[in-house]
């Protein structure tokens, strides 16, 4: 997919041409949202929860340097072999070196964002190394040759008869069975041949315990497991925002990680992952690619303390009506929004505007990041970064001039009144981008000022 | 490497904003119940099937009529099957037990708040067990129920071993269209004996 060129708005408006499937996409989000909903209602203490989650990230943030020395400290001497990885390219060419000393052509990977946003499966590709994705959903989009378009629910925009086709092609199931039961079996039966024979497994890493040197995984699914536990070599892969603390602060985050994710009170496994088993090396690569650099943003920096549960995007009316490769990044939605500009500004500079700024994603973040006012902030300042395109700047320098003059925003209120009661199709023609997909109220009789003199 | 190492602590360090205070966790440790009923509607939500026995001298007899076409069956206490497979099971890389179609197996704890069970190396003896066996029984003592993840943390304490793990219900996936499948890669069942 070449989505170099293409910004948000363009690619939302190619999500958009079918709008039955765009509703779809929109109502099955909306219904994980709902189900989050009701988890959280549950709970009495659910604002305690992410109130203490907050504070124990932030606390993180303060003390990470410490957090991470420990970590790495206990982590030794637990058997594990730490790397550092100050951006994408070092964090791919250690896992390469690691392969190749095990000589192995191809392995399987769970879930791990991370790795996504490396493009390390690419990376190994290159390398003649075949990544096997083992999560049922990352598998889908990795058949079907695209990345995934959520965290949590990577094929969330794919509809069941895709599947069935690309299983069909790919595992030799029926033509035209779209069942999603047989089309899991195929899938199991297609992957335990894969972790029986892979000797190295690459698993993401949800939580690190600085206390205890250990890594919490979590999986509906059971892959991280077998494929760790089968393997003679289990890469860890992690940003260094995901340290905690102590081993009891994962009783905060587990009750909130899947209730705000999938709207389950747990997932099915949280596995510690502490010692290599007998005979089996653990690596643990340990990832900057910007989060130094965002750390010391101070707006921004409170990014770090997302846990990935995916419920802003969920939320979220854009990404539900854009879908989350309209966001040409490996994390899509709000979130996603705030990390990569900082990553890079000029590749990202339309993200933070792919937002009503309607603030819904701050409400249900777990780790209560606020992220709208983070999305509010970034397009400050690439504006005045000067990242923003020609027009977009023009429009709001326009704005900022009638806004701050009260004469010229009744004038100017007064004549839009009027232009879109004589002569509609100037304001919604193909010329302004923003009426695409949209269709505007007819205009007030008169401004609200007139009505509030006449009727307080 | 190293040098990457010192490249990010030395920025982490410059970058991190002023140290805070850990929060208290204790207004968070409510009078939630720890009672079976409890743990049963989370538990059975979560897909998993609930037996009771007040002897354990009933179980072989309870999960042969349970999980009657078992082939392998595969035990960590041999008191706990008739048919328990006598092979060395123990030795090997995991790859030993792929044709196990069912493990039984002990939890130190369940969590009446989400209906999990925690299980370590101590009682699976080799980690990939619980995943790889199509099927799974756990034997889980009433007593040992807890109201929630605090109080689970709290009782286990510091790892004891190299992998401990919470299992809630059998492995499950909704990729395809949000449809929830049961047996994704792990267990395609879970029952849990409740021990009285
Ligand atoms: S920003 Fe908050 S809501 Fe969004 S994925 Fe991260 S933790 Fe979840």
């Amino acid at each position: 997919m070449n989505t170099a060129i293409k910004d948000h708005a363009e690619l939302a408006e190619a999500f958009n041409a079918n709008e039955p499937r765009v509703n779809w996409h929109d109502e099955t989000l909306w219904w994980v949202r709902q189900k989050r909903d009701k988890m959280a209602w549950s709970l009495p203490e659910w604002e305690t929860l992410r109130e203490t989650a907050s504070l124990i990230k932030h606390n993180v943030l303060g003390n990470l340097h410490a957090y991470l020395e420990e970590f790495e400290r206990n982590a030794q001497q637990n058997g594990a072999i730490v790397h550092w990885a100050a951006d994408a390219e070092e964090h791919n060419r250690i896992v390469l070196e690691l392969l190749q000393q095990q000589g192995v052509k191809r392995m399987v990977k769970s879930k791990s964002m991370l790795t996504e946003e490396c493009h390390l499966n690419h990376y190994l590709a290159d390398h003649g190394i075949e990544v096997i994705d083992t999560d049922l959903g990352e598998r889908i989009v990795q058949l079907a040759k695209e990345p995934p378009s959520h965290i949590v629910l990577p094929c969330i925009h794919k509809k069941k008869e895709e599947i069935g086709d690309l299983f069909h092609i790919h595992l030799g199931t029926p033509a035209g069975n779209a069942d999603p039961q047989l089309l899991t079996a195929a899938a199991r039966l297609h992957l335990r041949s894969e972790f029986i024979q892979s000797r190295v497994a690459i698993t993401g890493v949800n939580f690190a315990v600085a206390e205890t040197g250990e890594m919490v995984v979590c999986t509906n699914e059971g892959n991280a497991d077998m494929g760790a536990h089968l393997a003679d070599v289990h890469i860890a892969c992690m940003g260094i925002e995901k340290l905690i603390p102590q081993r009891k602060h994962l009783g905060v985050f587990l009750r909130l990680l899947a209730r705000s994710a999938t709207g389950q009170p747990i997932t099915t496994y949280s596995s510690h992952f502490r010692t290599p088993k007998p005979g089996q090396q653990l690596h643990i690569v340990l990832v900057d690619n910007g989060r130094s650099r965002q750390l010391g943003r101070e707006d921004f920096r409170n990014s770090l303390k997302c846990i990935r549960c995916g419920a802003c995007m969920n939320t979220c009316p854009v990404y539900r009506r854009s879908g989350g490769h309209s966001y040409h990044n490996a994390i899509a939605g709000p979130i996603g929004a705030i990390l990569a500009p900082n990553l890079d500004m000029k590749q990202y500079a339309d993200l933070p505007f792919a937002s009503t700024l309607c603030g819904s994603c701050s409400n249900v973040c777990p780790v209560k990041i606020d992220i709208h006012q983070q999305l509010y902030k970034w397009r400050q300042v690439l504006v005045q970064d000067g990242q923003t395109k020609a027009a977009k700047t023009a429009g709001m320098k326009i704005m900022t001039t009638v806004l701050s003059r009260p004469g010229l925003y009744k004038f100017a209120g007064k004549m839009a009144r009027w232009v879109m009661r004589v002569a509609p199709g100037m304001v919604n023609n193909r010329f302004n981008p923003w009426y695409k997909q949209r269709e505007l109220p007819p205009p007030p009789a008169e401004s609200f000022e007139t009505w509030y003199k006449k009727n307080r | 490497m190293s040098n990457s190492r010192d490249k990010i602590m030395a920025a982490v360090k410059q970058n991190q904003p002023p140290a805070s205070q850990l929060p208290d966790l204790a207004p968070l440790i409510s009078g939630a119940p720890a009672s079976l009923e409890a743990f049963r509607k989370v538990a059975e939500g979560m897909g998993s099937h609930l037996l009771e026995v007040t002897d354990e001298a009933e179980i072989p007899a309870l999960l042969q009529e349970h999980y009657p076409d078992m082939e392998q069956v595969i035990t960590t206490d041999p008191l706990l099957h008739a048919r328990a497979a006598t092979f060395d099971w123990l030795t090997g890389d995991g790859r030993q037990l792929q044709q196990a179609d069912l493990a039984i197996v002990r939890a130190q704890l369940g969590v009446a708040e989400n209906g999990a069970l925690w299980l370590t190396e101590k009682e699976l003896q080799v980690r990939v067990l619980p995943f790889i066996a199509q099927h799974l029984a756990v034997v889980l003592d009433i007593n040992t129920i807890v109201p929630t993840m605090h109080h689970a943390y709290e009782k286990i304490g510091g790892p004891q071993t190299g992998f401990g793990v919470f299992i809630a219900g059998p492995s499950k996936t909704a990729d395809i269209e949000q449809s929830l499948v049961l047996g994704a890669h792990g267990a395609k069942s879970l029952t849990i004996i409740i021990k009285k």
